[in-house]
């Protein structure tokens, strides 16, 4: 399947959840959050949460601002 | 050798039911990396300190320090803000992710901003996203205008603090319009933090000394020369001015007035 992360298209394995996504990507451990399609996923869903094709991905995290 | 002070009767800093001994907000923008960032707060002596909410590098330096390992929740209260947004769906959207991020923290900086080359803020977006937010349990803190109209409104929606700038974000100009942050002071009943404008230490000590609350600022400190030592500077303007504001100054006269007595002269 095809789907969007941080605007960028990635063909990854059909059926894949949230928290596998988040290991391909090697960010395990880090302090992120995670929206598809505009809906904030929490954190404890990651595993159950399943992408299918088209979903948009944004993952995001703290950086310096003011 | 030691001074004594007099003592201040001063009421604590108290932002959405927390008290902070520090007056002086910081941002973490535009430093050159995370040391002098890291050296600057702690110059600082800020408890507050404001974060953005952007994009995760996918596929880059997965092992590049991220700004919370430096700024470690417990430490400091963080406050993450919505710099960017230019509609109060972003605005919302980027409050709640930061909400998640932080795991369910409610205190955020919202800014609505309605133009690329003034930053002043959307006013009508402002005052839309403030009631969303209030209504969804944020705590919010409020950059807007240094309109006095506003500004009450802004607190009658529920604002935890209002946030009226000095000059434009980044400009560095200090507090171009006096009257009216006196005016909003007078008014208030929650916390008013001057937010952007201040470029240097007298800039600072004028705000604080018009009876602010406190203030924020993010490019006097990391645009100096020297970032730690400005934001030691800040830190001491900001006790300085509200020290000065606390004692009352002395009324404004035209001419002059002896400080010596006349009686006694001897010639």
């Amino acid at each position: 399947m095809n789907i969007v992360i941080n605007g960028e298209q990635r063909a990854l394995d059909d059926g894949l959840n949230l928290q596998q996504l988040i290991s391909i990507l090697e960010l395990e451990n880090k302090r992120l959050a995670i929206e598809v399609n505009q809906e904030i996923v929490p954190r404890s869903e990651y595993a159950d949460y399943i992408l299918k094709q088209d979903d948009k991905v944004e993952i995001v995290q703290a950086i310096g601002g003011g | 050798m030691t001074t004594e002070t007099a003592p201040v009767n001063d009421k604590p800093l108290i932002i959405a039911g927390k008290t902070y001994q520090s007056r002086l907000l910081v941002g973490t923008g535009k430093y050159k990396n995370n040391e002098e960032t890291k050296q600057a707060i702690e110059a600082s002596g800020a408890e507050i300190i404001t974060i953005a909410v952007r994009r995760t590098n996918i596929g880059q330096n997965p092992d590049e320090p991220n700004l919370l390992d430096i700024l470690p929740p417990d430490q400091y209260t963080l406050l993450p803000n919505t710099a960017g947004c230019y509609t109060t769906k972003d605005a919302v959207r980027t409050c709640r992710l930061a909400r998640e991020l932080l795991d369910g923290h409610k205190l955020v900086k919202l800014e609505v901003l309605g133009d690329e080359k003034t930053l002043f803020p959307d006013i009508t977006a402002t005052l839309e996203a403030a009631e969303i937010l209030v209504k969804d349990g944020f705590d919010v803190m409020v950059y807007t205008s240094d309109d006095p109209l506003i500004a009450k409104r802004l607190e009658d929606v529920g604002c935890a603090a209002v946030m009226p700038l000095a000059a434009p974000i980044g400009s560095g100009l200090g507090i171009r319009n006096p009257y009216n942050i006196l005016t909003i002071v007078e008014n208030a009943n929650v916390p008013i933090i001057v937010d952007a404008g201040v470029g240097t230490a007298s800039d600072s000590a004028i705000a604080m000394e018009l009876g602010c609350d406190g203030i924020l600022m993010n490019t006097a400190i990391a645009a100096a020369q020297n970032p730690a030592l400005m934001a030691s500077a800040m830190r001491k303007a900001i006790e300085a001015g509200r020290e000065a504001y606390l004692a009352g100054r002395m009324p404004r006269k035209r001419f002059a007035s002896a400080s010596s007595p006349i009686e006694g002269l001897f010639f």
